[in-house]
């Protein structure tokens, strides 16, 4: 079997006195999405950008199929990467076609121009000049320039950051094609959506570290099987006793003026819980049942939610 | 799968040349500035005729013989000549209106000069050779006087070249290095650098459509020159070119040091700035740098924008060949190729 798309082994990043990426083992397999998933901060772009061969790790080994950089192997590496960098801007003065072109004819091997306007749906905007773009087709001009050299194995940062849903759907369908033609991706995001949907395989970051590996499915299956009865009340309960002991309840939680109460994942269990808000005469408003996904895996693992900073 | 086959090299240069013709600002500075530059200051410093000497004449005693003296030398095309009375005359002296001062009388004339007014001596020659003449003097010695312009010597055939050779400098200057930092800070760079594309091609890119822009540029300034203000280059059109195109790498290589690291527009700017301002003043652009002591003429032209300008002058003005301008060529070749490899060995994509 050939060497894996990426191994890395005791990585570590020191900016100043800050340790950005504090020791990260990985290995991904061909043809799968991995998604690193975790706040801003957490280190997700930093490991990226030293796996991309951009930013040079504090300690630590990188192989990327079997490779290392810096070892004389960097122009072939290059030529088997492709990368979608955090906000790059690309020539505002260009046409998306030019744009494409020249990002092309950087590699040795690729697609052709116009099949990669077809694979990210611009042949209509060809003709358009990159800064008259919106933020979508900008996104997706750039995922165009990282295929451009048919990678084996794409880099992701943030793709979606600040796209709405639809292009945000677009995006993640060229994603998926690349992978299902036999593509190795790597993906961060702090959009537990996006992973859940795309990815096989997710590392969840906090602080430098990876705290959780599994699929998306593994993930939420490791906090229990459980599902969630979260509702609101009038007046706010006195004490949270009452709820802790309806019976099926494991856990409850207040959550910006919401009770939530963690529970075994049963019909059974659910009426047993809103027969027993009736018995100790709580009238929930809002009632909603959700099951767990990741953002409660994170939730649960670090004790605060995705959307937060990490500071 | 049939697929065209794309040059790295070309399809950057390019993207070079769409990203300059799309942008009207550069494209004022490189082509309407210096244009506009000429023409300002070449009206300014245009050649005159000589001016002819500015006789005030008095007639303290009239006679038929100072009366005829006088319609002669009104007549004559060499001077002009006009009558005050005794107190304007004097005014009209001091204050410059005249140059000299023909006070005839019953014996003959008088001439009156101030001191202080270099073009006095001439007038006064002028003047009195005319009288002379028209009373019978008779020249022991045949003459002949012819006179010529030399192709060339007009301080605009000096200004031409000098701010052709200061525009080469500019335009490589912000064109080469200011806009490598400024894609550096919109972090484009770090995009290249994560492609297979080679380093030297990047880099070359931009000598290569610097050196295209540098043709038009050039000529736009020579047919300037011509229709505006009759200058022709009197060495070989392609030499004028190749001297051109080596200043243009010559600061394509100072910029590119310049930016091959920094990523902080400002700093670029100041850098830049730096780079520029001796030149301006020493390298000769609007007057000759003989001016400055002879000890500095030879660091003078070590200096790349003297050597442009000398070269540009040398093949424009003096029909000199690259031959002819070895020294020149060579301090051009050498600061062109050191830059190049300094940038090439410190370059950074981030």
């Amino acid at each position: 079997m050939s060497e894996p798309p990426i191994f890395c082994q005791g990585l570590t990043k020191k900016y100043d006195k800050k340790l950005a990426v504090a020791g990260i083992d990985l290995e991904v397999p061909p043809g799968i999405c991995f998604g690193l998933l975790g706040p801003n901060g957490a280190g997700k772009t930093t490991t990226v950008e030293m796996l991309e061969g951009l930013n040079h790790p504090t300690s630590g080994t990188i192989r990327l199929f079997g490779k290392s950089w810096g070892a004389g192997y960097d122009q072939e590496l290059r030529e088997r990467i492709g990368v979608q960098l955090q906000q790059t801007e690309l020539a505002d003065k260009l046409t998306v076609e030019e744009v494409i072109r020249l990002f092309r004819s950087f590699y040795d091997r690729g697609r052709p121009v116009d099949d990669l306007l077809r694979a990210v749906a611009l042949e209509e905007e060809r003709n358009q000049r990159f800064h008259t773009l919106s933020g979508g087709q900008k996104q997706r001009v750039a995922l165009a320039t990282a295929l451009a050299g048919a990678p084996d194995l794409l880099f992701l940062d943030e793709p979606t950051t600040g796209l709405d849903p639809r292009a945000r759907q677009l995006l993640w369908e060229v994603v998926e094609r690349f992978r299902d033609d036999g593509g190795t991706v790597v993906i961060t995001t702090h959009y537990m959506e996006e992973a859940a949907a795309l990815c096989d395989d997710i590392a969840i970051m906090d602080g430098g570290k990876i705290i959780a590996r599994g699929s998306p499915r593994a993930l939420i299956d490791s906090l229990g099987r459980v599902q969630f009865v979260e509702f609101e009340t009038e007046v706010p309960l006195p004490d949270l006793d009452r709820l802790r002991r309806l019976s099926a309840v494991t856990h409850v939680d207040l959550l910006r003026g919401r009770y939530r109460l963690t529970t075994d994942r049963s019909l059974e269990a659910l009426s047993t819980v809103i027969s027993g808000l009736a018995g100790e005469k709580i009238e929930p408003r809002g009632l909603t049942t959700k099951i767990a996904t990741l953002d409660d895996v994170f939730l649960a693992l670090t004790g605060k939610e995705l959307g937060e900073e990490d500071s | 799968m049939s697929e065209e086959k794309l040059n790295p090299l070309v399809e950057l240069v390019l993207a070079r040349l769409r990203e300059f013709y799309r942008e009207p600002a550069i494209v004022f500075w490189v082509f309407g500035f210096p244009l506009l530059m000429a023409l300002g200051l070449g009206a300014a410093f245009r050649s005159k005729p000589p001016e002819l000497p500015r006789i005030g004449v008095v007639m303290v005693e009239e006679s038929a013989e100072s009366l005829e003296l006088l319609e002669k030398l009104k007549a004559h095309p060499a001077a002009i000549t006009e009558v005050y009375d005794r107190e304007s005359a004097d005014r009209a002296l001091s204050r410059a209106k005249v140059d000299v001062l023909v006070l005839f009388d019953a014996q003959g004339y008088e001439t009156v000069i101030d001191a202080t007014q270099e073009k006095g001596a001439r007038a006064q020659l002028e003047a009195r050779d005319i009288l002379q003449t028209a009373a019978g003097r008779k020249d022991p010695l045949r003459e002949r006087h012819s006179r010529v312009t030399k192709p060339g010597s007009r301080y605009v055939d000096f200004l031409i070249p000098g701010i052709l050779g200061m525009n080469i400098m500019g335009s490589s200057l912000w064109g080469v290095g200011y806009n490598l930092v400024v894609a550096r800070k919109r972090k484009l760079l770090r995009r290249y650098g994560v492609t297979p594309m080679r380093r030297p091609h990047f880099l070359l890119s931009y000598f290569i459509s610097r050196s295209l822009f540098l043709v038009l540029e050039l000529g736009v300034l020579v047919a300037f020159g011509k229709l505006f203000f009759g200058m022709t280059v009197q060495g070989g059109l392609l030499s004028l070119v190749v001297i051109s195109i080596l200043g243009a790498a010559a600061f394509a290589g100072i910029s590119l040091v310049i930016g091959a690291r920094i990523s902080n527009t400002e700093t670029a700017n100041g850098w830049t700035n730096l780079v520029q301002m001796p030149m301006w003043l020493l390298s000769g652009v609007f007057f000759t740098y003989e001016r400055f002591p002879e000890f500095l003429h030879t660091p003078i032209r070590m200096l790349p924008l003297t050597a442009l300008v000398d070269g540009l002058r040398g093949v424009y003005n003096d029909g000199l060949t690259l031959a002819g301008l070895l020294p020149e060529v060579l301090v051009l070749a050498v600061w062109g190729t050191v830059g190049f490899l300094i940038a090439l060995r410190t370059f950074r994509w981030q």
